[in-house]
């Protein structure tokens, strides 16, 4: 395509384009959150795709689009080994300092 | 009076081109696209509002955007005729979309600075608008071009189509020229140049052929119009006319 880039295409007999995930930022300063997905040629359509779909009521000020094949996840049997040890083990945690006054946390 | 007129064609541009693009609501190819056709029609109504709006205060003769959408016969309308003409296949909506924002952004851009304060306001916040629109159209026109053989056919035919709607977009007259030396209206056939030289960048990317020049077809910004304006106002007229008065 145009600007060189393509996402794979979709396995499993998908009649459908690529998919992408997109990702909004609500706010300056703030983590791009997952939003949804659209399905795309090319990463300027996913891009324009996302900016119609998911930003026409005020959700944010910035897009991220990835391919969803490039999107590697957990899954749910890797919930135990991944996710378990951390909860009883406190001396990891945090939690024992202070916050300066004016320490901005979002 | 004269910037009344001169809103009239703004106004009308956007409000029958917010119209075609609507008829694609629920019918567009891809899921993303039917809403993001809706989205360009809800700009450009919405942009057709804040024209006529101002163009009934300005009146004042007590109509407001919704009589003037609604309560007018064709021959009362000041629209080019390229955007009454019919919503065609996906590649002629996608290709005079293209045609019409690249000559409606560089219309905004100017107006945004003109000496009539509500004006400048309205063509600010169109321009962001409408920017959208053209790099959104620009796109496809690329996509459609550069595709298949039977997308690029499509696509040169819908080029073909349109060219002769083109050149009234950049008429002027007396009414207009004086708006303009006034600084409150923009003078469009200063736009044919830049027009010409953004729409054969994008066009000659996408492989296709700018059409030779042509008779021109005009007569909208005098309210002579195609056989296909009449049918339009009866469909977008006809609930506001079956229920004058009617609100929600």
């Amino acid at each position: 395509m145009h600007d060189g880039t393509t996402a794979g295409t979709d396995g499993g007999g998908d009649s459908q384009w690529p998919l992408w995930e997109v990702f909004m930022q609500p706010r300056p300063g703030a983590p791009h959150e997952h939003c949804g997905s659209v399905h795309a040629v090319d990463a300027e359509q996913a891009l324009l795709n996302a900016r119609d779909v998911y930003a026409r009521r005020n959700e944010g000020i910035n897009l991220w689009v990835v391919p969803a094949i490039w999107i590697t996840g957990s899954t749910p049997d890797d919930m135990g080994p991944f996710f378990d040890p951390a909860n009883d083990k406190a001396y990891r945690h945090p939690q024992f300092y202070k916050t300066p006054r004016g320490v901005k946390v979002y | 009076m004269t910037l009344f007129h001169y809103l009239h064609r703004l106004g009308d541009d956007r409000l029958i081109l917010g119209h075609r693009l609507s008829e694609w609501c629920g019918h567009a190819p891809i899921l993303e696209e039917d809403i993001a056709l809706a989205n360009m029609a809800l700009d450009l109504v919405g942009q057709a509002n804040l024209l006529l709006g101002l163009a009934g205060t300005l009146e004042g003769k007590g109509r407001d955007a919704d009589a003037l959408a609604y309560f007018r016969e064709a021959v009362e309308f000041r629209n080019a005729q390229i955007v009454e003409l019919p919503r065609g296949d996906f590649a002629f909506t996608m290709m005079r979309q293209f045609l019409v924002s690249v000559h409606s952004a560089l219309l905004l851009e100017r107006l945004q600075h003109s000496t009539h304060a509500d004006l400048a306001g309205i063509a600010a916040k169109a321009f962001k608008e409408v920017r959208y629109h053209a790099r959104h159209c620009a796109d496809w026109v690329l996509k459609l071009g550069d595709g298949t053989a039977e997308s690029h056919l499509r696509a040169q035919a819908a080029l073909d189509d349109l060219w002769r709607y083109t050149d009234e977009l950049f008429d002027v007259d007396d009414l207009e020229r004086q708006l303009a030396a006034d600084g409150i209206a923009v003078d469009a056939s200063m736009l044919r140049a830049p027009w010409r030289e953004q729409v054969t960048r994008v066009v000659d990317a996408a492989t296709l052929t700018v059409p030779v020049d042509c008779f021109m077809q005009r007569g909208g910004r005098t309210g002579r119009h195609t056989e296909h304006l009449g049918h339009l106002l009866a469909e977008m007229q006809i609930v506001a006319r079956s229920f004058p008065g009617a609100a929600w």
